[in-house]
């Protein structure tokens, strides 16, 4: 009984929360743990498969919907909203901000239209989040 | 003449036009201030929205699109720059729009106008006021709606959703934010916010700080900004000067009104909006409230649930289809500072949810539907923080058995 | 060259530009600041004082009693905002009557008519927000308010139209005497005149001592305000002053004539004319004093807290007088309160002065009135027709608070010394001064003024010369 206590105890002690991260699946924000037990990471907190499959990316593999604007001309409005289709690396954000910051289409613009196709071979595509049209011009 | 009145064409407009309509109200129409429908999801191109109502994350352009594609599919009038200038008990709505000043006389009424920023004016912020001082909102539509920057070193006050979306904007559009100060020892804003806003791009969260002076007498140079302590007094020492070119607040939102007023509907003073009962109908016979107007909400989804039951008994009314009966009073209990509606309808075919708010954070909670001893309802809940609304619902069968005053409660665990 | 060049256009020198365009002279008008407006006159209590407590037998207790006379006509002829709302001086006990006794008797020397002194009973009556603790009330029947900005601008309307020419930007460097007047230079440009007014308000000192006058020296004086919502503008509708103590009148609860409720000012000495900063304090010391005589004041309704400065002069008197260095240079110092009230009397003074230096001939062509412009919701039906036939911009609200049509804030920007900056829009036609103080507004009013001056965006300034608004173009920064 002694032995056995002690090495839980052991084991308890061994196990580190490496970090404690907030899960931004959904607008829970759940805290998750990400635990060092002896040699490999365990993942704790997560109330769903989402969460699990958050934190689990978030270590090997952190990424970012990012979403933006791109100037349009003749259009309605001066910008159109975009995102990123799929989760961008974290480490590319600020290459794809500059990218973005040079841009520039024409109006009309359609909401789903891809305005920048797999981004750096990453397979992200930049789309429009909303519609677009031209300006009109009053007389 | 029209059967169903929308005054504002935000999400909250949008959802309760198109229910008016579904429920059969013939003719429905959408008063919109702004050039275009959408209202303030327009400028809030980040996303996040949509989980409850589509199962997808959305942007805000992308939620406001697909009920505005809805709204072009329906017969709904949509008057674009148009300003609604008064509105009378008896249903009347004056505009100002296009076509000059027109009176159009209403069956029905849903007030769906949105709320405002609190100011640096209504929280007394000391010092000058320079240019360089913004509601987040406001520096938001610039940013993403008008195409400039407001500026290049940025503190944000207040840790509201809007301050934290905006101090990762800046940040991706080439600004340093310094730091976002905030008074009280939790964010109000969500934590995933916290989370992908502000940890991912290393800014500072200052919980327990206060600004206690703006410097710069044309722009904007600089804050002091302070430790405070429970009783929020300064903490000596701990004073520091931030130096900036901007200051954005996200000091909290206001239900935005004073048209509701002129109609003479009765407000409450917790949500600031109007009284309603179940049905979303206001002390005003065949006025109707919901969305951002009603109470502040924190989720969109929300706005849009709400806004299909005051669009569907606005139509009921309009068709003199709108159940009557006995109305019982709703009161905000322990731990709770408002709940809504203020009045159940005990005939009310659809049932009610009953929102609320908590007064501070709480773990492994339990949020009770009380008349008088007897618990009529009651609602686990792992975390409730005061950011979040709470939601909890009753069906017609539990609505019918109600008689008297009912109280709603939160016990738990305090944690700040 | 010029007959007379006026330096500062705040109310004082507006005022006295306007006096001078009904006469055959030619003026400028010179000003530091982008716009008119922008000093002590931007920032006060906004009150016509009744005249009984400025001291008799001073400038002020003459001046102000002559422009009290001189408002109804003013206002009328320039059609700008003025309400003879009558005023209150309260006393608490037995040491603050006695004061209100020695207030009436001054107020009867200086000959002000409808005084009198009212119980606390009959003081409640005219007042119901007044405290239960108000033994005795003095009550002033021609104390009014006033919109300091719009007279402002309605006094510089009408002198351009009438050949006033105002300089903005225009900074005084350095004063010259030439034999037959002055030489001003400023801002790069140089003037002449035959005669120079100084109307600087808080640096009316720095200019006299360009001009070689040592003697003035101004201490400013802060005063910090706070501004209620008009949802809660009907709770007085009177001045309501405390008694005075050595400090001043103190603070002071009034009505604005937009509805708003007025609370302040404090009274501190700075070093620097351009402190306009609120503290923590001075705003705790108006809510405390405010709530003494008015307890149910709702706080909570505040929009706006705000600070002015006075330009005050030791022996605290107007100091209006002839240059020593050189007679055709005249002074006016230590312009602080009354100086609103007494602004038209003061312009009188002036033109009285200049007459006896230059002859002076009436303009057979003076253009005696002004409209001002008209505000969407306070016109009639018919009116509000008219106007949208004309000018469809007026179909167009911009500010939902106030509500400010398009239209409005066109003309205040095409006027005659129209508005640059989104402040001078606010203080002519009001967008940005309601509840939500320009979250909604600003950025159209932004977009108005950049169209209609044909400015780019980024260039439009807040309200000083280093306001600007937005940091550029938000594309484009990150290459």
């Amino acid at each position: 009984m002694e032995k056995l206590s002690l090495r839980l105890w052991v084991r308890k002690m061994t196990r580190v929360v490496e970090k404690e991260i907030t899960c931004i699946a959904c607008p829970m924000g759940c805290k998750l743990e990400i635990i060092r037990d002896e040699d490999k990471y365990v993942i704790e907190g997560y109330k769903c498969k989402k969460g699990l499959e958050y934190g689990e990316q978030e270590l090997k593999d952190p990424r970012r919907i990012i979403t933006t604007t791109v100037t349009v001309k003749g259009g309605f409005l001066p910008l159109v909203p975009v995102k990123t289709d799929k989760p961008l690396p974290k480490g590319l954000i600020f290459d794809l901000m500059k990218v973005i910051d040079g841009m520039s289409i024409e109006a009309p613009v359609e909401m789903g239209q891809i305005l920048l196709e797999n981004f750096q071979e990453t397979g992200v595509n930049i789309v429009a989040t909303r519609d677009l049209p031209e300006k009109i011009l009053k007389k | 003449m029209a059967d169903v009145i929308v005054i504002g064409g935000g999400p909250a407009g949008l959802g309760a036009a198109l229910e008016a309509k579904k429920t059969g109200a013939e003719s429905v129409v959408i008063l919109e201030r702004d050039r275009e429908l959408g209202g303030i999801l327009n400028q809030c191109i980040h996303n996040g929205f949509g989980l409850h109502e589509f199962q997808e994350e959305l942007t805000g352009p992308e939620y406001a699109q697909r009920f505005i594609n809805q709204v072009k599919d329906e017969e709904i009038d949509v008057y674009l720059n148009t300003m609604v200038l008064d509105l009378t008990e008896d249903r009347k709505v004056t505009v100002l729009g296009d076509e000059g000043v027109q009176v159009i006389q209403g069956k029905s009424v849903v007030l769906a106008m949105g709320c405002r920023e609190r100011t640096a004016g209504a929280i007394d912020l000391q010092g000058y006021r320079p240019a360089g001082v913004y509601n987040a909102g406001m520096a938001q539509r610039i940013l993403n709606m008008e195409g400039y920057q407001v500026g290049r070193e940025v503190v944000i006050y207040g840790s509201g959703d809007i301050g934290l979306i905006m101090a990762r904007r800046m940040t991706l559009e080439g600004a340093k934010v310094k730091a976002v100060v905030e008074v009280m020892p939790h964010s109000s804003g969500l934590y995933r916010n916290i989370a992908q806003c502000l940890e991912d791009y290393d800014i500072p969260l200052l919980l327990r700080h206060q600004i206690q002076k703006v410097y710069g007498k044309d722009r904007i140079e600089g804050v002091t900004i302070s430790q405070i302590d429970d009783q929020w007094r300064t903490v000596e020492g701990t004073e520091k000067i931030i130096s900036c070119d901007t200051l954005l607040l996200s000091v909290g939102l206001i239900p935005e009104n004073e048209l509701s007023e002129k109609g003479n509907v009765p407000l409450d003073s917790g949500t600031k909006g109007a009284i309603v009962n179940s049905t979303m109908e206001t002390g005003i016979p065949g006025i109707f409230s919901c969305g951002n107007v009603l109470h502040v909400h924190d989720i969109v989804d929300f706005v849009t649930k709400e806004s299909r039951i005051a669009g569907r008994n606005a139509a009921r009314f309009a068709r003199n289809e709108l159940p009557r009966g006995e109305e019982i009073p709703t009161r905000p209990g322990k731990g709770v500072t408002y709940t809504l509606p203020q009045k159940l309808m005990l005939e009310d075919p659809d049932g009610v949810t009953l929102f609320l708010r908590s007064d501070v954070i709480y773990k492994k909670a339990r949020v009770k539907v009380k008349e008088g001893d007897r618990l009529v309802k009651e609602k686990r809940e792992r975390l409730i923080v005061p950011s979040e609304m709470v939601q909890i619902t009753l069906d017609p069968e539990e609505l019918r058995e109600l008689n008297g005053e009912i109280i709603v409660e939160i016990v738990g665990e305090k944690n700040d | 060259m010029y007959d007379v060049i006026i330096v500062g256009a705040g109310v004082i020198g507006t005022a006295v530009a306007r006096e001078l365009s009904k006469y055959q002279s030619k003026t400028a008008l010179l000003e530091k600041n982008p716009e008119v407006c922008q000093g002590t006159t931007k920032a006060n209590s906004a009150i016509v004082h009744g005249g009984y407590d400025a001291l008799h037998g001073t400038l002020k207790g003459r001046l102000n009693r002559r422009g009290v006379e001189l408002y109804p006509g003013l206002s009328k002829a320039l059609n700008f905002p003025y309400q003879q709302c009558g005023s209150m001086v309260l006393a608490f006990n037995d040491e603050d009557e006695k004061k209100l006794e020695a207030l009436m008797e001054n107020g009867r020397k200086n000959g002000v008519e409808g005084m009198e002194i009212l119980s606390g009973e009959d003081a409640r009556k005219k007042e119901p927000a007044l405290s239960k603790e108000i033994t005795k009330a003095l009550y002033a029947k021609n104390a009014g308010i006033t919109c300091p900005f719009n007279m402002t601008y309605a006094l510089l309307e009408n002198a351009m139209e009438n050949g006033v020419e105002l300089f903005v930007n225009t900074e005084v460097d350095d004063i010259e005497h030439l034999t037959d007047g002055v030489r001003v230079k400023a801002t790069k440009r140089v003037f002449e005149g035959k005669m120079l007014i100084n109307c600087a308000g808080v640096y009316s000192d720095k200019i006299a001592r360009m001009a070689g006058d040592e003697d003035y020296t101004i201490t400013p004086n802060r005063g910090e305000y706070r501004i209620l919502d008009r949802k809660v503008g009907d709770l007085v509708s009177h001045v309501i002053f405390q008694t005075p103590t050595p400090d001043g009148k103190g603070v002071l609860v009034a009505p604005t004539v937009h509805g708003n409720i007025i609370v302040g000012p404090t009274s501190e000495s700075v070093d620097n004319p351009e402190d306009t900063r609120t503290t923590k304090e001075g705003i705790r010391k108006v809510d405390r004093s405010a709530t003494k005589g008015v307890p149910g004041l709702p706080i909570k309704e505040s929009i706006r807290i705000f600070s002015g400065i006075r330009a005050s002069v030791e022996g605290s008197d107007f100091m209006i007088e002839p240059s020593k260095a050189n007679k055709k240079i005249f002074h006016l110092v230590g312009i602080d309160s009354p100086g609103l009230a007494s602004a038209p009397a003061i312009a009188e003074e002036v033109r009285k002065w200049v007459e006896e230096t230059i002859p002076l001939k009436k303009k057979e062509s003076f253009i005696e009135e002004r409209r001002a412009i008209p505000h969407f919701e306070e016109l009639t039906n018919k009116e509000k027709e008219e106007i949208l036939k004309k000018n469809p911009h007026y179909k167009k609200i911009i500010c939902r608070c106030e509500m400010i049509t398009e239209g409005e804030i066109i003309e205040a920007i095409h006027r005659p010394g129209g508005a640059t900056t989104l402040d001078g829009i606010k203080r002519r036609v009001r967008p940005g001064s309601g509840r939500c103080q320009g979250g909604f507004c600003g950025p159209r009013v932004l977009e108005i003024l950049a169209r209609e001056l044909k400015l780019p965006m980024e260039e439009i300034l807040k309200d000083g010369p280093h306001s600007k608004l937005l940091a550029g173009k938000l594309k484009g920064a990150l290459q």
